[in-house]
């Protein structure tokens, strides 16, 4: 089949970037849409022209790493998929597709289709973790947990941390990402001693990156490859306004006792 | 790696700035004044009862006295924190996402969601003109105080009036439609069980109150309503 492409190509962080047209004569419907770039960049080179930048890394949906827009929608048409599991297949003969980085403040551009996704980081660090004491381990069934607590837990744990949520807000809000992590270790037992301190520093810490806010659009659930849903902002909403209320940030100086 | 200390700052001021703050305020304000809304439109569709029985009740109001005073406070303290929320949120948006996508799709946010702040302006711009219309007078040029029905019946023969009337309820009906649902969720209300129905019961409250809002203007431009 044949495609018309129009990718979004920039030099770097403080260049500015435009849209460039590319023809796709022969594109196999069996490839994915990172394989088609591969394509291009394989005749890009041979032109002696610089190939268009994309993160990826496992190609199997798994790891979070790929991820732009396609026709204005994070990983593309199909639900339920990152781009790299995205199959030529769902585009027809023919069609004209734009192609651009995720835009938000808090993902700069790093170059083409490259975005720094170091603020997701950030927020992991600032509260993202359960500590766990050195020593033996303890036995997987020791302790109980209720299985729709840990049904809830395990769905919100799916995020793969890819962007896309931010990508399709229309307030590039980060909430359903720091949502799923809260939830996620919230629900468990392992999750409870830091259930306030994590709430709140972990929504101080997307406001800090410069984030957007929730307006409960639910275009994140919508195009979630791994199908996080919205719920959990309001699980959030509800931790964060809990610790708002009773947390203690611990005062006295570490090591004391 | 930014160091986070709460410790020592006011409690108030963190839950103040953060988002989740905010559209909790947001969500309350926005509580206060749905329930206004359609309990404003219950007792104005009295007008339909003929002018005695809507005389009456603007009497009535009038006669709470203090009461009227406090509750006139408490609404105007709502749409003050609602306004300045907005406000403070779409700078925080406008923010989040200096460059523009080149194309971008929306695959499920209602029309509702996405124009909450066009709605909202518009509606407030609507409340001022309303007030200084129906209420002090200030703009309408029949204006006979006390007679509530008579400057109601000449106000919305004003074609012009009646029409801005009607378009700016149906934009409340609009932000009504999402943001009834909308508050539930920021305020942390979301099960499986009940999400659905909200969302029901807000487009629900949306319908309605548009529907009731508009049929008012609307009997007087027909003559349904006449003096």
């Amino acid at each position: 089949m044949k495609l018309t492409l129009n990718i979004w190509r920039q030099k770097g962080p403080n260049h500015p970037g435009r849209m460039v047209k590319y023809e796709m004569p022969n594109v196999d419907e069996h490839m994915s849409f990172l394989e088609m770039l591969d394509v291009l960049n394989e005749d890009l080179i041979h032109k002696g022209e610089e190939p268009v930048t994309f993160e990826h890394d496992c190609r199997e949906g798994i790891c979070g790493c790929c991820g732009f827009m396609i026709n204005g929608l994070p990983h593309g048409p199909q639900r339920g998929t990152t781009v790299c599991q995205l199959h030529m297949r769902q585009f027809h003969d023919g069609e004209e597709l734009w192609i651009e980085p995720f835009r938000a403040k808090a993902f700069p551009v790093l170059k083409d289709l490259m975005v720094d996704r170091g603020s997701f980081d950030r927020i992991i660090a600032a509260g993202g973790y359960v500590s766990v004491n050195t020593g033996c381990f303890v036995d997987g069934n020791a302790i109980p947990i209720e299985k729709q607590n840990a049904e809830m837990a395990m769905d919100a744990a799916a995020c793969i941390g890819c962007g896309a949520c931010v990508a399709s807000c229309p307030n590039a809000s980060a909430s359903l990402f720091t949502a799923a992590k809260i939830a996620h270790l919230g629900l468990l037992p392992q999750g409870q001693a830091e259930r306030d301190r994590r709430a709140v520093r972990m929504v101080a810490q997307m406001m800090e990156e410069s984030f957007g806010y929730c307006t409960n659009t639910g275009e994140c659930e919508a195009l979630c490859p791994k199908g996080v849903k919205i719920e959990n902002i309001a699980r959030m909403n509800r931790d964060y306004l809990k610790a708002a209320i009773t947390y203690r940030e611990e005062s006295a100086p570490a090591g004391g006792s | 790696m930014s160091t986070i200390a709460v410790g020592g700052i006011n409690r108030t001021a963190l839950f103040y700035q953060s988002v989740i703050g905010k559209k909790v305020i947001m969500a309350v304000t926005g509580f206060i004044l749905s329930g206004f809304v359609l309990g404003h439109m219950i007792g104005n569709l009295q007008v339909f009862a003929g002018p005695e029985k809507f005389n009456a009740y603007a009497a009535f109001l009038q006669g709470l006295g203090p009461m009227l005073w406090v509750a006139r406070i408490a609404l105007l303290a709502a749409v003050g924190l609602h306004i300045a929320m907005a406000v403070q949120l779409t700078l925080l948006k406008l923010d989040a996402r200096p460059q523009a996508y080149v194309k971008k799709s929306a695959l499920v946010s209602t029309y509702a969601a996405r124009t909450m702040i066009w709605s909202g302006p518009i509606v407030a711009a609507f409340l001022i003109y309303h007030l200084l219309h129906l209420t002090t007078g200030h703009a309408h040029p029949d204006f006979k105080p006390g007679d509530v029905y008579a400057n109601f019946i000449t106000g919305f023969k004003n074609p012009a009036v009646a029409l801005f009337y009607m378009v700016a309820n149906i934009l409340l009906a609009f932000h009504l439609y999402h943001g009834v649902w909308s508050m539930f969720q920021s305020l942390g209300v979301s099960h499986p069980r009940y999400t659905p129905i909200l969302k029901r019961l807000a487009q629900l409250y949306g319908i309605v109150i548009g529907l009731g809002n508009v049929a008012m203007p609307m009997a007087v431009l027909t003559g349904i309503l006449t003096l």
